[in-house]
């Protein structure tokens, strides 16, 4: 445990900003986290995978890794709120400016979303807290309003 | 004799007053993992330049290569070549990234992101003012999709500028699953296509430019073919007709739709995106689905300008270049090498590309089937995910002694490739 606190304190380095969830379990039994990252990698590889890769990766210059970056393993409410809204603006990781456009992905369930953020936290040599449907009802609501 | 052989040896390291007797050609050990044609090698000129673009060289044969970004505040490398291939790096200047560089009739063309300059060459064929340039295009648009402004220039005094479309498909939300096209696109305005500029007046823009062909949705690699006297370039096709539209295709249809097209154009031509795709195995252009395709109908595409040849998608064609050189044998004179940068579109499907091609061409015309001539680049037997290649060619020039020279957008890489017969 003492290994894994460190390695995501080492990791997250450049995100001094924001808090970073170093619990790896949340109310979700394991079972359940297990189950939500089954789910969640399925949504990644019908709807993420094709511009993020296969290894989380990203492509230079047009599509940002998902490794150990803040918008990742930062704070949740933005996560989600960059899935459901997409993010349009360039962003930088370490020196290098990501350009293409991600798209809004509203037309994902509650579920879906909190599943495939859920898999891209404990995926890719990520670990960090499930997102729940709960937590993405939340965020959704205040962007409808 | 034995103290001539000896000469020779070491004539690299000759005083003024001998000839320097130029050494024979010697390809590094494993061809620096490339694989080539049997009777051609391949050395590595240099390391880590920067970010390569595209590469030009001079009369004399030194190697001018256009970094993405500045690397030291230089924008442009020049490269001096020794007589074992090897490179070393001279000088720079250049305070702007970019993509394009040629030379032509006594000047140095480069391109940043938005504007065009030149730079006077003085009688020994150098830059005269690496920090004076003159800005003859300017105000280009720029939104970082397909942004890089690739030149190529004719030999009537015109110099052509590609400009991206600044989207994937023009889907009224960009890159979102199951958007429909604006129609008419209205990109098409400032992008999309190649424009015509003069080479010698100042601070053009679109007013002063002439649309010379459009429907085509990014351009990196262009070059004027001097046997017809024609524009020839390669389209990078567009990304994501699975996951957009997966009622239509499959995630095997994507990795290798649409093709990326070698064009031959001409004032005027019209290549039809967003509206049309290429789809190299039914040979035709089809409707693309934001604009009520299903990977069949043709629809308006009847009417769009055909590629010479499709080649499988997504493997981003970023260099071309005509060989007009005599060191390569005769099959290779007046064809076509293409550059592909390699693919990132292609997933759950191992990427591919990452290698040059050759196509013979007979009077500007593909003369037999394209093969790839270089490979190797990536370093690795599977590329999974774009980031695992180690080398992705980007650009191509000929060296003065008719070698290829292929800059990497990686490590910073120049390769130069001969031929030695053995």
């Amino acid at each position: 445990m003492l290994f894994a606190t460190a390695f995501v304190m080492a990791q997250t380095k450049s995100s001094q900003k924001k808090t970073v969830q170093t619990k790896t379990t949340t109310s979700n039994s394991s079972s359940g986290l297990k189950a939500s990252i089954e789910r969640g990698q399925k949504v990644y590889q019908s709807y993420c995978m094709s511009c993020h890769q296969v290894d989380g990766g990203g492509v230079p210059k047009m599509n940002p890794p998902l490794i150990k970056t803040k918008w990742v393993l930062g704070d949740k409410k933005e996560l989600i709120s960059d899935i459901l809204k997409g993010m349009t603006e360039p962003i930088e990781i370490e020196d290098e400016e990501y350009h293409n456009p991600m798209p809004p992905h509203a037309h994902l369930s509650d579920q879906e979303i909190a599943d495939v953020l859920t898999y891209v936290r404990n995926n890719f040599g990520n670990k960090a807290s499930a997102v729940t449907p709960a937590e993405v009802k939340n965020v959704r609501a205040k962007i409808k309003k | 004799m034995l103290f001539v052989a000896f000469c020779i040896s070491i004539g690299v390291f000759a005083s003024d007053t001998t000839k320097v007797v130029k050494q024979a050609l010697h390809p590094d050990a494993d061809n620096a993992g490339l694989t080539l044609p049997k009777g051609f090698g391949a050395i590595v000129m240099i390391d880590s330049v920067g970010r390569n673009r595209h590469i030009a060289v001079n009369p004399n044969g030194d190697i001018y290569i256009k970094l993405e970004r500045l690397r030291n505040g230089k924008g442009i490398v020049v490269l001096r070549e020794d007589a074992s291939g090897k490179a070393t790096e001279v000088t720079g200047f250049g305070n702007y990234g970019g993509t394009g560089i040629a030379f032509k009739n006594g000047f140095l063309y480069a391109s940043s992101d938005n504007d065009v300059y030149r730079y006077k060459l003085n009688d020994r064929n150098e830059v005269i003012d690496g920090e004076k340039p003159e800005r003859i295009i300017t105000g280009l648009i720029n939104r970082r999709q397909h942004e890089s402004k690739s030149i190529t220039l004719d030999n009537a005094g015109n110099i052509y500028v590609n400009i991206g479309a600044y989207s994937n498909s023009c889907q009224i939300q960009d890159r979102a699953n199951g958007s429909m096209g604006k129609d008419p696109c209205p990109i098409l305005d400032s992008a999309g296509g190649i424009w015509q500029f003069k080479v010698d007046k100042l601070d053009q823009s679109y007013g002063e430019g002439i649309r010379y062909c459009t429907g085509t949705r990014n351009i990196v690699g262009l070059d004027w073919n001097n046997d017809v006297n024609q524009l020839y370039a390669m389209q990078h096709g567009r990304d994501d007709l699975y996951r957009m539209f997966p009622k239509y295709f499959d995630s095997a249809d994507n990795a290798e739709l649409p093709a990326e097209e070698f064009l031959l154009i001409k004032k005027g031509s019209n290549f039809g995106w967003p509206y049309c795709y290429f789809d190299q195995r039914q040979d035709k252009k089809v409707l693309a689905p934001e604009y009520g395709g299903d990977g069949k109908q043709v629809g308006r595409c009847e009417a769009m300008d055909r590629p010479l040849i499709g080649f499988p998608g997504h493997w981003a064609p970023n260099g071309l270049l005509f060989y007009t050189g005599t060191m390569f044998p005769e099959k290779y004179r007046h064809g076509a090498f293409i550059a592909f940068h390699g693919s990132w579109n292609r997933a759950p499907l191992r990427q591919a590309g990452y290698n040059v091609v050759f196509v013979p061409m007979k009077d500007g015309k593909p003369s037999g089937q394209w093969e790839v001539f270089a490979d190797g680049f990536a370093g690795v037997e599977t590329i999974k995910s774009t980031r695992d290649a180690k080398h992705r060619p980007c650009g191509l020039a000929q060296g003065k002694d008719g070698s290829l020279l292929i800059s990497d957008s990686v490590k910073g890489t120049v390769y130069k490739i001969i031929y030695t017969g053995k």
